[in-house]
């Protein structure tokens, strides 16, 4: 039976955790995703339900390397954090995307840069989807627009984390996780079990019995022709990841003149948009991206040879129009329109800004 | 005529020692304490359980030479891992290898913190007064006035603090239930320095916490003598500041 239920998105999301079999929580609190540890602490479910671990951590350095340690183990594990949280972790996202291990992050993002602002941005997007730390590494980014998206990406971001052995970035942002709707919960799924643990996950450190040679878990190799080697590999992957795991949604674009490209929270927003522009006559659709990586290239291509105008609408100074644009080609300019600093602009505004930089162009 | 004959061989090689060349200067003492932990999970017969993690300076390729599951941390990290891979697999022994700057500097955090918490594991920490793999800067336990690469003129304690004896800091914490310090520079040294691993293995398997051993370790290349010049030296100037002997056992404080 469908359990339907109102909840705050940092707080589904939790709850789709505990149901996604995942064997580990690791995390340090911080506005506006607290909720998430709070939810699991009141769940405790290590001691009431499934077994799982949750610990709150030192620090947010401290909660991204026992992700890794669990990881490592071949265990589900994840981590959450807004926005100045996440820059400590990008050395441990690093190491992770180096040993190739597989994990589920959450990032509510909120206004900076530096501490910046509780409130909800979209500024992290270079930092997500470009490698926020050092070395050439990529995460698979999803995006949420809806807390039911909230709840039904942990799951998802888990399974990709483990057939690609990578880490799986859930980047939402303070919209969506302070935002209460209805949400349709998850099935539960188990959790793996020792056996199943091995079977899945022969690389990871469950202890060397006599039937295999020892596991080690390491991003280190001195030998650059061994190191190249290495990260041609991950090229490797991230291009497969590229040519399947693209998702997306259109809105009205079918006969749309004029495209909004937005993602998360603003998608919402742009769909308001894309109403009070047809009620004046104006054909205007939206391309939501749902992975950042692996960005829609070739769909925003498609459109972008299609249509008279396109913009990206970003709670930034405007970070993935780059994306956009590069994805466009010479085909068209692509214009802008964003708020900062925890500012959310209203559909009326973004509607004012399609008149002004996309029509009358 | 053979001296050897197997009734009168009373040494072999450490049977869980890889045959993998140790990546160490000739006379550190990072190769005999891998062998002292490898000997003490070969006869605890616990290898199919054991997680080691290694840490990032001299012992960073640690997993080349033991013969267990390993994982290898950033920088000073390996509390953190060693947290997450005991809490899920609690039927696992897990220790972690950390030198002074790894343990005592950039992972000064996640020492406390892990040790705070107690978890069930063995933390190893080589303290040989140096950075030794980036090629002899100061540590945090840089002695007073001892030179390094980056205090040539020595540690000007005015400057660049004082040495930081971190045993002692967290040897009261309710979290650790053995701390003790050790060398591994006479066969006697070494010895007890088994006994140590040995009783914090079994400690973790009877979850009482942390089991916290410092090795006060040479570093003949960082401080440019001989072997044997070093370990004198190291008897004679890092002896006194970081004393060999129990700190905490079984959960009480010793009494000086």
């Amino acid at each position: 039976m469908e359990e339907v239920k109102l909840m705050k998105g940092n707080e589904a999301f939790a709850e789709a955790v505990i149901r996604s079999g995942c064997d580990g929580y690791f995390g340090y609190p911080i506005t506006p995703q607290s909720e998430v540890m709070e939810y699991l602490m009141k769940e405790d479910p290590e001691l009431k339900r499934t077994g799982m671990v949750v610990l709150q951590a030192e620090s947010e350095v401290s909660a991204i390397n026992m992700v890794y340690g669990g990881a490592g183990c071949g265990k589900r594990v994840m981590t959450s954090s807004s926005s100045p949280g996440m820059s400590l972790k990008q050395e441990g996202i690093s190491y992770i995307a180096g040993a190739e291990l597989p994990c589920l992050i959450l990032n509510v993002a909120r206004g900076g840069p530096g501490l910046g602002t509780i409130q909800p941005s979209q500024a992290d997007y270079f930092q997500s989807v470009k490698g926020g730390g050092h070395g050439d590494y990529r995460m698979i980014v999803l995006a949420p627009a809806s807390v039911q998206e909230m709840a039904d990406f942990v799951s998802l971001g888990f399974d990709l984390a483990f057939k690609y052995r990578i880490a799986t970035l859930i980047l939402s942002d303070g919209v969506i996780g302070q935002l209460m709707e209805k949400v349709i919960l998850p099935e539960e799924r188990p959790r793996w079990t020792e056996a199943e643990i091995i079977k899945n996950t022969p690389w990871a450190t469950t202890g060397k019995t006599p039937d295999r040679e020892r596991n080690i878990i390491t991003s280190l190799d001195l030998d650059p022709a061994k190191q190249e080697q290495h990260v041609y590999k991950l090229e490797a992957k991230y291009n497969e990841i590229e040519k399947n795991e693209v998702r997306y949604e259109e809105i009205k674009c079918d006969d749309a003149e004029y495209v909004v490209v937005a993602y998360g929270s603003a998608a919402r927003i742009c769909q308001k948009v894309v109403d009070l522009a047809r009620a004046e006559g104006i054909k205007l659709g939206v391309f939501r991206p749902i992975t950042l990586f692996p960005f829609p290239k070739k769909q925003i291509r498609a459109l972008g040879q299609r249509v008279k105008g396109m913009m990206s609408v970003e709670y930034s100074l405007g970070q993935m129009v780059e994306d956009v644009q590069l994805a466009v080609g010479g085909a068209l300019e692509v214009q802008f329109y964003g708020r900062v600093g925890g500012m959310i602009p209203t559909p009326e505004e973004v509607l004012e800004a399609v008149k002004s930089k996309l029509i009358k162009k | 005529m053979s001296i050897v004959k197997p009734e009168n061989l009373v040494y072999t090689k450490t049977k869980l020692m890889t045959d993998k060349t140790l990546s160490y200067c000739p006379g550190c003492g990072h190769g005999v304490v891998h062998r002292m932990i490898m000997e003490v999970v070969d006869q605890m017969n616990i290898q199919d359980k054991t997680i080691g993690i290694a840490p990032v300076g001299c012992a960073v390729l640690a997993y080349d030479f033991m013969n267990v599951d390993m994982q290898q941390a950033a920088h000073g990290r390996a509390p953190a891992l060693g947290t997450a891979i005991k809490r899920l697999q609690p039927d696992k022994y897990v220790f972690t290898y950390q030198g002074d700057g790894d343990l005592a500097a950039i992972g000064t955090a996640e020492t406390i913190h892990c040790c705070n918490r107690g978890e069930d594991i063995v933390m190893i920490f080589i303290n040989n007064a140096i950075y030794g793999m980036t090629g002899g800067q100061m540590a945090p336990t840089t002695l007073a006035n001892m030179p390094s690469s980056t205090s040539p003129y020595g540690r000007d304690v005015a400057r660049m603090g004082y040495p930081l004896k971190i045993t002692e800091m967290v040897a009261p914490l309710a979290g650790v239930y053995n701390c003790s310090r050790h060398s591994v520079h006479t066969p006697v040294a070494v010895r007890r320095l088994k006994r140590a691993i040995q009783k914090g293995f079994e400690a973790q398997a009877a979850k009482k916490g942390i089991t916290f051993i410092e090795v006060v370790s040479n570093c003949n290349s960082g401080w440019k003598k001989t072997p044997n010049d070093a370990n004198k030296w190291m008897e004679e100037n890092l002896f006194p500041v970081y004393p060999i002997g129990d700190i905490k056992v079984d959960g009480n404080m010793v009494e000086k």
